[in-house]
């Protein structure tokens, strides 16, 4: 179906929270040192993100505008605050590691962001959908994030894995420059900020590929009346 | 307009009443797990600094308070436990708890054994904040810089040489970063100090719990 495709668009590439609505960056740029990391960063958000959006749905028709945003928010912390508790029991090491970012979940925009524009207004199947996609296209970045960063800046891959897979991964580990080996920026804040500017601007050369292709075909069927030539605005 | 008021915080109240439900709920249905995960993360770093080895108690639950008067040299700031390691019911180590105030970015918090014959058994980070990289190496995960303190004591360096080299000292700082090693040799000989004034008292009151628990036990039987 065409809105579930567009959906999937608008969540996973054309509207990612991360790389072009930009919401979310304090856990972004704080948490991705390391996939691992990341990783649970990514889930945690992705969990509370589709049942906030499942619960707005269910009750969008009860909760009149005025009382609107208190009552998404308590939705919302509601499940940051369980998430919080099943990490604190299953994951508790990855837990201490990624600390008050968990809880600021809350405060992360693109939540309140879906649940305001897209779940107050739409189906429980949609809406559920629609938190699915947008937190996995933030999980994504995160990880993508983690995994650049990590490669750089420790030298590995897939390091700790365990503290959220269990023991069985603990020989996930890839060491790709050897022992010792340690590039500080990578892993220091501004890593995060030119890791993360880099990936806006791959995913802008990508989105400007594909509009100079589709363009280029248009102009092919159509016989062109008129060719844009300047840049998008927005 | 009333009507409205009392319509939406009716609403809000019943919002209310079934996220607090949910959350009470999970807690409970979390709470063992966590307290679960909590002794154990707990119990392994007191079984790094004494293995299994070389003591037979339950060192988590075996502990003496420490006195009001020693915590703030100690670098805490609530009456703390530290932790007990005996072997046939005699104490052969304590496992200190101490906070280094100073570190690159602030507290690094620590515990330290000390074994009866007033040599360190380990000393293991427990939480800190370091630079990535620099300090971060007084974590085993990163470096085997704290295994450098096992079998030293006020005699081994001499008092006046716990310091880092860049002091004039015997312990290595590390390329980069001396704040976090100063920092943390220095906490550590503040520990020693504790122990040697208060060894006495520490292992009388071992002793007394450990026949206090003999009697329970024969008691309960």
């Amino acid at each position: 179906m065409s809105t579930y495709r567009e959906i999937t668009h608008n969540g996973l590439w054309k509207n990612n929270a991360a790389l072009v609505q930009l919401l979310g960056l304090c856990p972004l740029l704080a948490v991705t040192g390391s996939v691992v990391n990341a990783m649970g960063l990514g889930l945690a958000t992705l969990l509370v993100l589709t049942a906030s959006n499942i619960v707005v749905s269910l009750v969008r028709n009860q909760v009149s505008e005025a009382i609107k945003i208190p009552a998404f928010v308590m939705v919302i912390a509601t499940f940051t605050t369980t998430t919080e508790l099943l990490m604190k029991a299953y994951t508790y090491e990855l837990y201490l590691i990624l600390g008050i970012f968990i809880p600021l979940i809350v405060t992360n925009c693109a939540i309140l962001g879906r649940a305001e524009a897209f779940a107050s207004k739409n189906s429980l199947v949609l809406s559920a959908w629609d938190g699915f996609t947008h937190g996995l296209g933030f999980g994504v970045v995160l990880v993508l994030v983690g995994a650049i960063r990590e490669i750089l800046g420790s030298g590995t891959l897939f390091a700790n894995m365990h503290l959220l897979f269990g023991p069985a991964a603990e020989t996930w580990t890839i060491d790709i420059f050897g022992e010792g080996y340690s590039f500080l920026i990578a892993i220091l804040p501004p890593g995060a900020f030119l890791v993360c500017g880099l990936l806006i601007a791959i995913k802008n050369m990508i989105d400007g590929e594909i509009e100079k292709r589709q363009s280029a075909r248009k102009v092919i069927i159509k016989g062109a009346k008129r060719v844009r030539t300047t840049g998008k605005i927005s | 307009m009333i009507r409205a008021i009392r319509e939406n915080s009716l609403i809000l109240t019943i919002f209310a009443l079934i996220t607090a439900g949910l959350l009470a709920g999970t807690y409970l249905g979390t709470r063992d797990k966590i307290a679960a995960a909590e002794r154990e993360v707990a119990q392994r770093a007191l079984r790094e600094v004494v293995p299994d080895e070389l003591h037979d108690n339950d060192m988590l639950n075996d502990v003496l308070p420490i006195p009001g008067n020693f915590l703030e040299t100690l670098g805490l700031n609530q009456p703390t436990e530290l932790n007990v390691a005996r072997r046939n019911g005699r104490p052969i180590a304590f496992i200190i708890p101490a906070t280094a105030p100073d570190g690159y970015s602030g507290d690094i918090q620590m515990i330290i054994g000390i074994n009866t014959d007033e040599t360190i058994a380990g000393v293991r980070i427990v939480a800190h904040s370091e630079t990535p990289g620099l300090g971060d190496k007084v974590d085993t995960n990163k470096s085997d810089w704290v295994f450098g303190f096992n079998g030293k004591s006020l005699n081994n360096p001499n008092v006046d040489n716990w310091k880092v080299k860049k002091d004039q000292g015997t312990f290595d700082q590390f390329t980069g970063a001396t704040i976090t090693p100063r920092a943390v040799v220095n906490q550590v000989k503040k520990v020693l100090l504790y122990y040697a004034e208060d060894s006495e008292r520490l292992l009388k009151a071992a002793e007394q719990s450990w026949n206090n628990k003999l009697e329970n036990e024969t008691g309960d039987g």
